[in-house]
């Protein structure tokens, strides 16, 4: 069995890493910068709405019940994708999803090399997929635009919202400058925007393979559910012949009602803002209007081992908004690279190691986390 | 700190001596957040996990009775003004512990404002931590000095003779950063300023 969290197990421990990342002032003004800028967005949102601890219980509530009845959950989320013309898929660790992934990608598209076009996907991080992809001949494409310009940065994501977070617009003008052949490229967002927009254009067009992540689950109508900013999501989803969703068992929420509980405080907690521009909900597949085959692959990768215990079960109603990450001082100081792995910050620091059941490098502090 | 580190059984004697020794105290005064934080926290969770249901029932009897110090004044004892003099700028450092795990926010505040001849400076971003957490400032030393140098820029911009807090930890953590850029900036604890009576800081 190989559960695994990218390259956690050959990561450097936390103090460690933290002393190289503290000599860089750059990427200390950046984070400085972006979190401050992040955490009074959300809290400007926060303090707009009445009930905003009311949904906060309720999500809550609704995450507990989910995993105390996880089996029926996803059993039920199983059948109803597939009768609407997805297929679902079972993989019990790291190798097993990405085996999956390259065989439905190799059955689909044959031997010949492919690229395939990737959003909103941590999970895939996660279980190394990209390596397991390039093994076969098969070039992932990131197309959200911070993994993107990580991917063609030969860098590692940082952040889990704002992957990219520690370069500054002149070192994304350099990369850009690089990889795309854009030597006159300058530094203003409206060409740097352009610069990508035309990079993935191209790719969003003449790829047949998306590989996405999931925001959620819904068991009662087996949809996934995406929220995004830049309409790659859309692309992805919707362009390709073929997409596989990969997605932790933990995403699952019992009825598309329970959106609403989810969609008020996923985008306000993460970007600060009231509404993420892009929802895209979809379930199975419908000929003529999108991919005609559409499979989901559910990975365990030690989540159910979390399950069992009470507290650490508490780790998997984790939505991913990354408002404890602009919270800590301790990330503000070193930034996400410092953990080691792609979930970075205060729930980085007990997911990685929970899933991977290892001692924690780094001890909890002085808890800005409650906070938010 | 036993606790918080992981060493939960080396922490569970600490506990009954604490609760032997004050099991007759009307009130138990403590001059510390983060002591009267691990106690409202875990205390009944270490009971718990020790199957001592006596120890449980004496922790639940005596936890009523802990209060931490600026608490007891203005929460239990509903004093604001204590009758000091202390005519000295001062800035106020908002412990984590006193923060987040207690709560403790305007209290404090108002027992300085009453203060005598005090004039009361903001502190900039004062409810970042100061990167001291205990272990944490041992474990974690490049990171504790990265958050207390940006403490400490905070400090100076306050503009005040004197940083006090509700922990000693802090204040400890704090005036090692001052004293090794050579400021002049003094740390005391809130006790020290209510209990003063006009001499010189």
């Amino acid at each position: 069995m190989s559960i695994r969290v990218g390259k956690t197990s050959a990561a450097r421990t936390f103090p460690i890493a933290a002393k190289e990342a503290l000599g860089n002032a750059q990427l200390r003004r950046n984070v400085h910068h972006a979190t401050d800028v992040i955490r009074n967005k959300r809290a400007l949102r926060v303090e707009e709405m009445p009930d905003w601890q009311q949904l906060r219980d309720s999500a809550s509530a609704i995450k507990q019940h989910t995993l105390a009845h996880l089996d029926f959950y996803l059993e039920e989320f199983s059948r109803n994708c597939e009768s609407s013309g997805g297929k679902v898929h079972w993989a019990r660790d790291a190798d097993e999803a990405n085996a999956i992934a390259v065989k439905l990608i190799c059955e689909f598209a044959g031997d010949a090399p492919q690229e395939v076009i990737k959003v909103k996907t941590m999970t895939s991080d996660e279980v190394q997929m990209n390596v397991a992809l390039e093994a076969a001949d098969i070039t992932p494409i990131e197309t959200d635009l911070a993994d993107m310009i990580v991917q063609l940065g030969h860098d590692e994501p940082s952040h889990i919202v704002v992957p990219a977070l520690h370069k500054n617009r002149v070192e994304i003008r350099d990369i850009f400058r690089r990889e795309m052949n854009l030597p006159e490229l300058t530094e203003q967002p409206e060409d740097l925007t352009a610069a990508a927009r035309r990079y993935l254009r191209e790719r969003f067009l003449r790829t047949k393979i998306g590989i996405s992540g999931a925001n959620f689950l819904v068991a009662e109508t087996g949809a996934v559910c995406v929220v995004e900013s830049e309409g790659n999501g859309r692309m992805c989803v919707t362009l390709p012949e073929m997409l596989v969703t990969l997605v932790g068992i933990e995403k699952v929420i019992p009825k598309s009602q329970d959106l609403e509980v989810f969609l008020q405080l996923l985008p306000r907690s993460a970007t600060g803002e009231r509404m993420n521009p892009y929802n895209s909900l979809w379930s199975g597949v419908t000929i003529g209007d999108g991919p005609r085959e559409f499979h989901v692959i559910l990975l365990d990768n030690g989540r159910t081992k979390l399950l069992e215990d009470e507290l650490e079960r508490e780790t998997l109603q984790c939505i991913r908004c990354g408002a404890c990450l602009n919270a800590c001082p301790v990330y503000r100081e070193t930034g996400g690279l410092a953990y080691g792995s792609i979930y970075s910050g205060p729930i980085g620091a007990i997911l990685s190691p929970q899933l991977q059941s290892l001692a924690p490098t780094l001890d909890a502090l002085e808890l800005s986390c409650p906070d938010v | 700190m036993h606790y918080n580190t992981g060493y939960h059984r080396e922490a569970v004697p600490l506990v009954r001596r604490f609760v032997q020794m004050f099991r007759e105290t009307e009130c138990v005064c403590v001059p510390s957040a983060s002591c009267v934080a691990m106690m409202r926290e875990h205390y009944e969770l270490i009971a718990t996990q020790e199957n001592d249901a006596t120890l449980l029932a004496d922790v639940q009897s005596l936890l009523p009775r802990v209060f931490e110090f600026s608490e007891l004044l203005t929460e239990r004892l509903k004093v604001e003004d204590v009758g000091a003099s202390f005519a000295h700028s001062v800035t106020y450092h908002p412990s984590c512990h006193s923060l987040r795990m207690l709560n403790i926010r305007e209290g404090p505040l108002k027992l300085l404002r009453a203060v005598r001849g005090l004039e009361l400076r903001d502190l900039p971003e004062k409810e970042q931590c100061c990167g001291f957490g205990g272990t944490f400032a041992v474990k974690n030393a490049d990171v504790s000095a990265a958050m207390l140098e940006a403490k400490e820029v905070c400090v100076i911009q306050a503009g005040a003779e004197v940083v006090t807090a509700l922990d000693n930890s802090c204040l400890m953590q704090i005036y090692g950063g001052l004293h090794r850029a050579g400021s002049p900036v003094k740390t005391m604890h809130i006790a020290e300023i209510l209990a003063s009576t006009g001499a010189s800081a």
